[in-house]
């Protein structure tokens, strides 16, 4: 028993994101944080806690900066920390396999992520550990319940929101939904600069993190744009929607 | 080399992403192969250029949605140096979890592809652009309108294949019927409020628009935050969907760095605001200084005029 919820550290969202020899700049980001929608993720596996449902075991896979968002998680509830330490640019088997192993390690039955990371924006990593732990897989969910041993989720379906009944184990990702996240307080804040965090390194878990098989090979800034045509007051709309069919053919 | 694409469907039938998504397979190679999952739209498929064989993948466990079954029936049928899906929600589950079950590298949502498999993505959103190089075999999920459909003509053979898999997924109600508007992800053209609004009642003028363009309508993170009846599926930006459009019309958006990041790449930018300091104007290609109250009533009337004609 226990939820499995995975952190990523990403620069905050409000960051600017700088390039450097072509390569985004990490040096300048101001504030890294949890991942949005990892936020959503450790906030349903606090809330299964708080129904009776096991532990919360913090996991996060990344350089020794990431280990601030285990803290964070600590500060709010999370029960125990895991931290694999790995140099950045692993391509999404050997994230999966740390994970995984992880995982199994911390013996949890549920695990919970966000639906993407707010960096590379990929959303592989929640149904590809489903695949190879062989747990079943929601995606996109917006909450979570329990009710005598039934887990059941409110997920975004292909035809809209639906509630669906899910066997355990299980991996959910999860979307921004209606939950309200929790602040931590000055006690759990003490509390969790305390707390220790299980370091680990990707051959700890029998995973060979050194060859990679998507290489970065550039990153660039997108291309700036051109000033635009800037009018004043709505007595402007006739002309503007002529340009739109005339000079930029888009209606 | 042989090239797997799994097709999109919707509602039954195949999603013209497919098309695109073959478009791109054929400009890398030939020997390509279709896979539709649940067999929908495996006839259309079969009638794409270039398409050499069609696997219609059929069995209950289609019925519904479930990631895991999906892809345990996919997964022995789909083969080969690459394989390709739409970057939509399921096609990007889908391929992460037939990837993982075949032990290969997954690259998401990628906009460009040429062979050697040299990939281009946006990250952040689209502050920042990427280039990967990717080892074969491999999986990738291709964002749609990103790549030339390929043409009709084709008449490929079409196998039916019926799997019987465990589901673990039970679907026990529909929450809400699925809008019946376009997504902001697939549309061409999108018109989105911001907290500028005022009120979401006000987004009816922006509907009313939209449905004289056959647009999609979005949103700010700001508004989806601020008013409940604004949806989280309708942000565009960062933490929402990044979108690239013909056409994107952002009305009281004043251009949080976090929505630039999701509609920067747009073609062509009309911003309408009262503040002509807002950010939102540094990315537009025509911008109108003007309240909605003003500018919308006078911008429905003009479209109106123009597409009557």
């Amino acid at each position: 028993m226990g939820v499995a919820v995975l952190l990523k550290q990403v620069p905050d969202t409000t960051s600017k994101i700088s390039i450097s020899s072509g390569r985004v700049d990490e040096s300048s980001v101001t504030k890294w944080s949890i991942s949005p929608y990892d936020e959503y993720a450790l906030e349903n596996a606090i809330k299964l806690k708080e129904g009776g449902y096991g532990d919360v075991v913090a996991i996060t896979c990344g350089p020794p900066r990431a280990s601030k968002c285990l803290t964070e998680a600590a500060a709010v509830g999370a029960d125990r920390l895991i931290h694999i330490v790995t140099d950045s640019s692993l391509d999404s088997i050997q994230i999966q396999s740390i994970l995984s192993a992880a995982v199994k390690e911390s013996e949890c039955e549920i695990v919970m992520c966000g639906k993407q990371a707010a960096d590379t924006n990929s959303g592989s990593t929640g149904p590809g550990l489903s695949s190879s732990l062989g747990y079943s897989f929601v995606g996109a969910a917006t909450r979570v319940s329990m009710e005598g041993g039934a887990v059941s989720a409110t997920r975004l379906g292909p035809s809209g929101p639906e509630e669906v009944e899910v066997r355990v184990p299980c991996v959910f990702t999860f979307d921004k939904g209606d939950s309200e996240l929790r602040r931590p307080n000055v006690r759990g804040i003490m509390m969790a600069k305390k707390k220790q965090i299980d370091t680990l390194t990707p051959e700890d878990l029998g995973v060979d993190a050194s060859i990679s098989k998507v290489i970065i090979e550039s990153h660039s800034s997108p291309p700036e744009k051109q000033p635009g045509q800037k009018f004043v007051g709505s007595e402007s709309v006739p002309e503007v929607v002529n340009k739109l069919r005339e000079e930029a053919n888009v209606i | 080399m042989v090239t797997t694409v799994i097709s999109e469907s919707s509602n039954g039938s195949l999603h013209p992403v497919s098309a695109q998504i073959v478009g791109a397979a054929a400009s890398l190679g030939e020997a390509i192969t279709v896979v539709c999952p649940g067999g929908f739209g495996s006839s259309e498929a079969a009638q794409i250029s270039g398409v050499a064989k069609v696997i219609s993948v059929e069995g209950e466990c289609f019925e519904n949605y479930d990631c895991l079954a999906w892809s345990k029936a996919l997964s022995p049928l789909v083969d080969g140096d690459l394989i390709l899906s739409s970057s939509s929600a399921i096609g990007r589950e889908l391929i992460a979890s037939i990837a993982a079950a075949k032990g290969i590298p997954v690259v998401q949502d990628v906009t460009g592809l040429t062979s050697g498999f040299l990939a281009t993505r946006s990250i952040f959103s689209g502050k920042a652009i990427e280039e990967v190089s990717i080892s074969a075999p491999c999986a990738i999920s291709l964002r749609a309108n990103s790549f030339e459909s390929a043409g009709s003509g084709g008449s490929a053979e079409i196998t039916t294949i019926d799997v019987s898999q465990e589901v673990s997924v039970a679907v026990k109600q529909a929450l809400a019927k699925a809008s019946e508007r376009l997504d902001v992800s697939e549309a061409d053209i999108i018109i989105s409020g911001g907290r500028g609004m005022g009120d979401p009642a006000n987004f009816s003028h922006l509907n009313e628009i939209a449905d004289l363009l056959g647009a999609a309508v979005g949103a700010s993170r700001a508004a989806v935050d601020t008013w409940d009846d604004i949806p989280h599926s309708m942000q565009v930006g960062q933490t929402g969907k990044t979108v690239t459009p013909n056409l994107y019309i952002a009305v009281g958006i004043s251009g949080a760095i976090q929505h630039l990041a999701g509609m920067r790449s747009s073609k062509f930018i009309l911003a309408i605001n009262k503040d002509p300091e807002a950010p939102i104007f540094g990315v537009a290609d025509y911008g109108i200084v003007s309240t909605w109250e003003d500018a919308l009533p006078s911008l429905k009337e003009h479209l109106t005029e123009l597409l009557s004609n």
